[in-house]
């Protein structure tokens, strides 16, 4: 390999199979949250965990050349209003017949994979966020 | 039966990352003992629990285990054991006494109230239309308190940020 950050070649290889399939597997979990186990918080998560586990495996700028973290503090704060939106939206009227179209359709569930959606940003880019934050802090002291 | 050698190994897990002396041996064994816990969570029929907590210690392992490596950090183990034992045995009996009065109050294990819990397994399903009862009572019928914990966790996220910021840290210097 030409730059030599990061982890060697046998994790690398092994990062560019698996991460495609985690962050999948992320979005599965969030878009299923309202029929079966999972959810925005456990999706949110996962999704962190892709972001994660290329950087461990990469180094810091390959990721950051992905999502930087100017992006994910944006993304995180865009979520958040999302979310308060659509609480707002509940709030002012019948918000969750709005999107009710009946069992075994694509918006069964009203307004719960909105809000699914809203909060699995929110947690994966804010967990990502923490994690680098925490990382640069102890490369800093070393 | 399968639930009480679960809460063993669990506390097995405890006791060995409280005592064991390399830091990485004991985060490997407090992530043993996580592990046991989402294995009691998909025992006792929570499955949305079980998810949660298997990726948020995964993600707290990653964490601690990228913290610890390669740092040799002091272990703190003079003096002050006799305070330490005497106050530990006291929370524990406090603990103890207020958990026995609270527990006669309590119903037996696996016989759940039916009071609040029936008109959600009842209604939830053509109320909101979701399947999944957990969901639809944390993001429907009690949608603003996951309002609220995204609020926390969104002020949580701040508060990291504004305390491992560059410009901070330079003024210090």
């Amino acid at each position: 390999m030409k730059n030599n950050a990061g982890m060697t070649l046998i994790v690398k290889t092994i990062t560019r199979l698996t991460a495609g399939l985690i962050l999948i597997y992320g979005i599965y979990i969030v878009l299923q949250g309202h029929l079966s186990p999972g959810g925005g918080f456990a999706g949110g998560v996962i999704i962190a965990l892709c972001f994660v586990q290329l950087m461990l495996a990469f180094g810091k700028e390959e990721v950051l050349k992905k999502l930087s973290r100017k992006k994910c503090i944006f993304l995180a704060g865009l979520a958040a209003l999302l979310f308060l939106l659509l609480a707002l939206r509940g709030f002012l009227g019948s918000g969750n017949a709005a999107f009710k179209e009946g069992h075994f359709k694509l918006f069964s569930a009203g307004l719960i994979p909105f809000c699914d959606i809203a909060i699995s940003i929110l947690v994966g880019t804010g967990l990502f966020v923490i994690f680098l934050a925490l990382v640069l802090l102890t490369e800093v002291e070393e | 039966m399968e639930l009480h050698l679960i809460l063993l190994f669990m506390i097995c897990a405890s006791i060995v990352a409280v005592e064991v002396k390399d830091l990485i041996s004991s985060i490997i064994s407090l992530g043993a003992a996580g592990l046991g816990l989402c294995l009691a969570f998909l025992i006792l029929k929570a499955p949305n629990l079980a998810i949660s907590q298997l990726v948020v210690e995964i993600l707290c392992v990653v964490v601690l285990i990228r913290a610890t490596i390669n740092k040799d950090l002091p272990l703190v183990k003079d003096g002050r054991w006799f305070f330490n034992t005497i106050s530990t045995f006291l929370f524990i009996g406090f603990f103890l006494i207020s958990a026995y009065f609270a527990l006669m109050e309590l119903p037996h294990f696996g016989e759940p109230i039916m009071k609040a819990a029936n008109e959600y397994i009842a209604n939830s399903l053509a109320k909101t239309g979701s399947s999944n009862i957990v969901t639809a009572v944390t993001l429907n019928f009690r949608s603003y308190d996951a309002l609220a914990e995204t609020a926390v966790l969104f002020a949580a996220i701040i508060g990291v940020l504004a305390i491992t910021r560059k410009v901070g840290r330079i003024h210090e210097k």
